[in-house]
């Protein structure tokens, strides 16, 4: 304490700085800083221009209605139909809250309501670890270890004993799907959203729980009667962050979701997901027409959704919480 | 009455089964994962992966090595960490130190997070739209570019609610004793928050080296070593994708060791900085 104040006194130094330079040069970093704080509003407002002016020349010759619904794609004769991408993106998310938001949510509200202190302390360093994995290596990982295992498991049970179950069997014999897609991502995104019902878990005063707990009901009927209600709008904005997290993730799934350009019906069949679709074709783009605006469209729905999902779950968020988490 | 109060105690014995179960899924994936690389990977890892590049017929299962990937990866997660802190620790000053509460502030950082939230792939596809409008080619320092863009928001954000810890009363004290809003700002809040900042660059670091889908157009790819900025340059998480895409079962074994590699670097950033986080709190006044 007694060095810093020191020299924030400007003592024990042989040349100190005039009142008036120090003056100047805060009001010379205020103006810099000031300079350097535009750099992420123009950075959100270009990248939007940017691609909304490379994808003007599709969308001008397309109507827009034609072009999200489209279920044909052959650049090679201009028909762009994002309609495959739309739907491969969102069956794979979905897939992925399905598997993962039901064990985030348990875990949380274990590690906000019962765990002791020892086992929370030991939980911020796993979900650090989980979050820190390169997708790159979730892609390997699902290549190596759940590509197999349903292909050479699941869907030979599933084919043995349920036959043909609409929205889950599929004709597609590889591992290679929406299911593995989603497991991946599930988990992808599961230290991500844990955190963010923790933080909301936990933000819940101590007397509401104290009071409800006096009158004599189990944690369990505290959690659901007296927490949950209240912080409902919260947890849902929480796993909507996490959807848009699974939206834009791109190698992780590229690398195990099959890529076949269709309209999925069925969670063993084959997708491609909007990132999968702008990350496969972008070298080849530029002798056909169009194509690179197209893909940069496809990057544009994207952000567009995106944006929506993130920006809708931020302002839930910061009423629940009372300041923005992400 | 006993029956209710049985059947209630039931359920929450169940629930806290299922919690533990939850919690062992979490727990169990994390190991899963790192043993399925570690197992894959240790054993096509070699000295050669580590010091050599690849030579003429690598990618058909002959002897080489990916140190093109792993230098350009750590050059180019280097370059873009050091760009993103430059801008990022002065926008993150600036919010609190000058602006308080101020409208502006709000806009920064709606838009930080408006940038945090999108997707990689996005970055990748903008910086290579940027470098074909000043007519730059796939390099190095496009791949910096890239990076910086992706890893600014993340950094200065995480920064940015560090030094909202800041505890009010040091910084009026320092106000108090006449510092300008600079000197609090560079002599007190970077001290008082130092480990905290650390962990916001190593955190950006890791994203950094770790992403892939933002280096693809932008940086390239190429079997030399990185020596000019205007190269193109490998990167780890590129290597560890297109090698398995190869048919040959000997090169997909080097993309498990280049895996392995990739994650033992991203895990000792974290653990890294878990560990100078601990190591800096000497300044921290409590």
């Amino acid at each position: 304490m007694s060095q810093t104040t020191l020299i924030i006194a400007g003592e024990g130094r042989k040349n100190r700085p005039s009142l008036v330079s120090r003056r100047r040069n805060d009001s010379l970093a205020a103006r810099l800083f000031f300079v350097f704080s535009v750099i992420p509003v123009a950075l959100a407002i270009l990248i939007l221009v940017m691609l909304v002016y490379k994808s003007w020349p599709l969308l001008s010759t397309h109507s827009i209605w034609q072009l999200l619904t489209g279920q044909v794609w052959k650049p090679e004769e201009g028909l762009f139909g994002f309609w495959p991408f739309i739907a491969g993106t969102f069956w794979v998310t979905l897939a992925a809250l399905i598997l993962a938001v039901p064990p985030c949510l348990l875990t949380s509200i274990y590690l906000s309501e019962y765990a002791g202190h020892s086992l929370r302390m030991l939980m911020k360093p796993l979900l650090d670890l989980l979050a820190a994995i390169p997708s790159v290596v979730y892609g390997v990982w699902g290549t190596l270890a759940i590509v197999p295992l349903i292909q050479n498991h699941l869907i030979p049970f599933i084919h043995k004993h349920f036959g043909s179950i609409p929205l889950i069997s599929s004709k597609n014999p590889t591992g290679f799907g929406i299911l593995a897609g989603g497991i991946v991502l599930a988990i992808m995104i599961m230290p991500f959203i844990i955190a963010v019902l923790y933080e909301i878990l936990d933000n819940v005063p101590k007397g509401l729980k104290e009071a409800s707990l006096a009158v004599g009901t189990t944690k369990l009927q505290t959690v659901r009667w007296a927490i949950l209600p209240r912080v409902l709008p919260g947890l849902v904005a929480g796993i909507v962050l996490g959807a848009s997290r699974a939206l834009g993730e791109t190698m992780a799934v590229l690398m195990v979701v099959g890529n076949v350009v269709q309209v999925p019906h069925a969670l063993l069949d084959a997708a491609y997901p909007l990132p999968a679709l702008i990350a496969n074709n972008y070298g080849e783009m530029m002798s056909i027409p169009l194509y690179d605006s197209a893909l940069m469209t496809a990057a544009l729905i994207l952000l567009i959704i995106i944006l929506l999902f993130n920006i809708g779950s931020a302002l839930v968020l910061r009423r629940v919480l009372g300041r923005k988490w992400v | 009455m006993k029956k209710r109060w049985a059947r209630r105690h039931i359920v929450e014995a169940i629930f806290k089964v299922l919690m533990l179960v939850s919690f062992a899924v979490v727990a169990g994936s994390l190991t899963l994962i790192l043993w399925t690389i570690v197992s894959k990977g240790l054993p096509a890892m070699s000295w050669a992966m580590l010091t050599q590049t690849p030579t003429g017929g690598y990618y058909l299962g002959k002897t080489g090595g990916i140190l093109n990937a792993i230098l350009g990866s750590l050059y180019m997660a280097g370059g873009g960490t050091l760009l993103a802190f430059i801008f990022g620790l002065p926008i993150a000053l600036y919010l609190e130190t000058y602006l308080g509460n101020l409208a502006w502030s709000r806009y920064v950082r709606l838009a930080l997070d408006v940038l945090w939230g999108i997707p990689s792939i996005v970055y990748g596809a903008f910086g290579f739209l940027f470098m074909l409008a000043i007519g730059m080619r796939a390099s190095l320092l496009g791949g910096i570019i890239a990076l910086t863009l992706l890893e600014l928001p993340i950094m200065t954000r995480a920064m940015d609610e560090v030094i909202r810890m800041m505890p009010q009363d040091l910084t009026q004290a320092a106000l108090a004793l006449g510092s300008t809003r600079l000197e609090v700002a560079l002599r007190v809040v970077t001290r008082q928050m130092l480990p905290g900042l650390v962990t916001a660059v190593l955190l950006a670091l890791g994203r950094g080296i770790g992403d892939a889908a933002s280096v693809l157009f932008t940086a390239g790819y190429t079997d030399r070593l990185p020596t000019s900025l205007l190269r193109p340059a490998a990167s780890l998480p590129l290597a560890v994708y297109f090698q398995l895409s190869m048919p040959y079962p000997e090169v997909q074994k080097r993309a498990y060791a280049a895996a392995l590699i990739l994650t033992l670097i991203v895990l000792a950033v974290s653990l890294g900085s878990r560990w100078l986080a601990g190591r800096l709190n000497k300044h921290v006044i409590r």
